[in-house]
């Protein structure tokens, strides 16, 4: 699976052929470093490690400076082996936004937004009471019963509950890319991904 | 979001649009489609808001249709907009005027401003 690390910069929205507006999430995709090639004959699998987004030396460890130097590079602030590339990688070379093209579908994933701890209704999709009254008192969100009585007398693993939400991987199927401008590194895909705002994101086909 | 103002630049088409704002009465020159047939619809009125920047910019405008008030909102780069024509310009005070929903008849009179009207768009 050929791929690629992004940004997240925003939302906006553009004019398809049939001058339907179309809502658009703007990425900002590579250009990517690839940093080191993992092989069947060394790491007993093969993949591409690829490297995106500046960052300062002085805030790179000695280790990393060393792993970056090996690929003729500056220090990148993400790392991420893709398994599977299509095309043939070598050490150095750039993996760039040109890789989609219009009209294809690809997955993006993402770190979700953090919601912090919530209840079940907005958490698990739960309906909550629907009653006000009929004495349901301060009832309206509560999960109601976790199980029967005496037998099984526990309640079963995998209960949904109220919970720290958010801030887990998220990968969406099926996006279409809507426009690519390469000389910006930028790549326009219909509809939301996954996470803030400047979060990092990986774009696959 | 200075690239998202970028990637705006490049999807906005190059019509050139009159320069309008609220208060002013336009007619919008709307293409629709009737099964495999294309016809312009007119749609005339006064403009109440011109709003967002570059190519998201969308301006609303209000008509009394069969004494119903009527409004609708065009995004000003829609390709489907053929042309956008002022008819009048008026003069209000407020950028926004949507106190003009809350009234009718002799009250919901726009001043004019006299003059030849400038079709042409801003440079």
């Amino acid at each position: 699976m050929s791929g690629i690390i992004g940004k997240k910069l925003g939302m906006t929205s553009m004019f398809d052929a049939d001058g339907k507006n179309i809502p658009c999430t703007v990425i900002e995709a590579g250009p990517c470093v690839v940093t080191q090639v993992r092989t069947m004959e060394k790491d007993k699998y093969s993949a591409v490690q690829l490297a995106f987004g500046e960052k300062k030396d002085k805030h790179t460890t000695g280790a990393l400076k060393g792993h970056f130097a090996k690929a003729n590079t500056t220090p990148k602030r993400k790392l991420v082996e893709f398994k599977g590339f299509e095309q043939e990688l070598n050490l150095g070379d750039i993996v760039k936004v040109d890789l989609f093209a219009e009209g294809e579908f690809i997955d993006v994933v993402g770190i979700s937004k953090g919601k912090g701890f919530q209840g079940v209704v907005k958490r698990h999709g739960f309906s909550g009471v629907g009653w006000a009254t009929h004495g349901q008192h301060d009832r309206q969100r509560a999960p109601g019963s976790l199980g029967a009585s005496s037998f099984p007398a526990r309640v079963f693993k995998g209960m949904r509950m109220a919970g720290h939400m958010g801030v887990d991987r998220v990968k969406v199927k099926n996006l279409k890319v809507m426009k690519v401008i390469a000389d910006k590194n930028l790549i326009l895909i219909k509809g939301a991904v996954p996470g803030p705002n400047g979060s990092m994101l990986l774009l696959e086909k | 979001m200075d690239l998202v103002k970028y990637a705006e630049e490049v999807l906005m088409d190059n019509r050139a649009n009159p320069n309008f704002k609220a208060g002013d009465t336009v007619t919008v020159h709307y293409k629709i489609k009737e099964g495999n047939k294309e016809r312009v619809q007119m749609f005339q009125g006064v403009v109440l808001q011109v709003k967002g920047t570059s190519s998201t910019r969308t301006f609303t405008v209000r008509k009394i249709s069969n004494g119903v008030g009527v409004e609708r909102i065009f995004p000003l780069h829609s390709p489907k907009i053929e042309k956008i024509v002022v008819d009048k310009v008026g003069i209000v005070r407020r950028a926004r005027i949507f106190y003009l929903r809350g009234i009718s008849g002799k009250k919901a009179r726009i001043k004019e401003k006299k003059g030849p009207i400038s079709n042409k768009a801003k440079a």
